[in-house]
């Protein structure tokens, strides 16, 4: 399973702006709420979390330490 | 769901107490849940209650005139928040919001002032708790004020990845670290990539990797 960004889906107005920053067809609009699509070509570039207006999208990375 | 017993002894407030104190106290605990982004508590309101985190993450913060966030402490397991105005009667400090679905467990200010009478035991925990409150501050205020921010992104990628044994330690957004660390979700993202570049971190998707430590803490050390 690929890690994808999050939907808030209460705080999501349908403006459609993170589906037309993305460049990986990761994100579409349906009934005027964004939806995530599970894609490879996701590379998590958190655009589409910088350019949503209320905050509806969550890009949350984990931090870890690498393993020797 | 009935208060845990074995959870309350674990938290430093109620370190040392026998098992008849802890069930005496655990009639006067209620417990509370919240989900994701739900507000626990807010600035300014009168401080009834003390809370401690059973599950999940919640987060203390401030908010600007502007909106702005800052985020003062994350609150995990066996950890409390709301202390301060439970104490001093004053009104709530900061917001405090949950990461998370969360599980609390809360004790009114009333049933506070009962369990410091009868238990002067948890007097001493308590004080203790604050001290080490205290020097989470102190430190707070040495980096807002001291250090540039790519220091900053960089003490709080140490400070979290190496916080290992510490319980739900929330994945974290780059507009939560700029509120940690105080300043802007763009400032954070040019932090991460020159970290990257200097070769002390690696940015796999969702994974902030950190490569080489010894290369952060040279740059936690770079002061204004």
């Amino acid at each position: 399973m690929v890690q994808m960004p999050e939907i808030i889906r209460e705080l999501c107005n349908g403006c459609g702006l993170c589906v037309t920053v993305c460049s990986h067809n990761g994100l579409v609009l349906i009934n005027n709420m964004a939806v995530v699509i599970e894609t490879v070509e996701c590379d998590y570039c958190t655009l589409c979390e910088a350019v949503c207006p209320t905050g509806a999208i969550r890009c949350p990375f984990e931090i870890v330490v690498e393993e020797c | 769901m009935s208060v845990d017993i074995e959870f309350l002894k674990s938290t430093p407030y109620f370190s040392g107490l026998d098992a008849a104190q802890l069930e005496s106290i655990k009639r006067l605990v209620f417990e509370r849940t919240a989900q994701r982004n739900e507000f626990i508590l807010d600035e300014g309101e009168p401080g009834e209650v003390l809370y401690f985190v059973v599950l999940g993450a919640v987060k203390d913060f401030k908010t600007s005139a502007e909106g702005k966030e800052q985020i003062l402490r994350i609150i995990r397991p066996g950890e409390s928040f709301n202390d301060v105005p439970v104490f001093d009667g004053g009104p709530n400090m900061a917001s405090a919001a949950a990461m998370g679905p969360v599980v609390l467990y809360g004790i009114s200010k009333t049933d506070i002032g009962i369990i410091l009478r009868d238990y002067p035991q948890v007097a001493t925990n308590v004080i203790k708790v604050l001290a080490g409150r205290m020097r989470h501050f102190a430190s707070l205020v040495e980096d807002l004020s001291f250090r540039n921010v790519i220091s900053r992104v960089a003490k709080l990628l140490l400070e979290y990845a190496e916080n290992r044994k510490k319980p739900e330690r929330p994945r974290l957004t780059q507009q939560e670290m700029a509120a940690m660390v105080g300043t802007a979700r763009e400032m954070v993202g040019r932090s991460l990539r020159a970290l990257e570049e200097k070769g002390a971190i690696k940015i796999d998707r969702h994974r902030i990797v950190l490569i080489d430590k010894q290369a952060l803490r040279e740059t936690v050390g770079e002061l204004l």
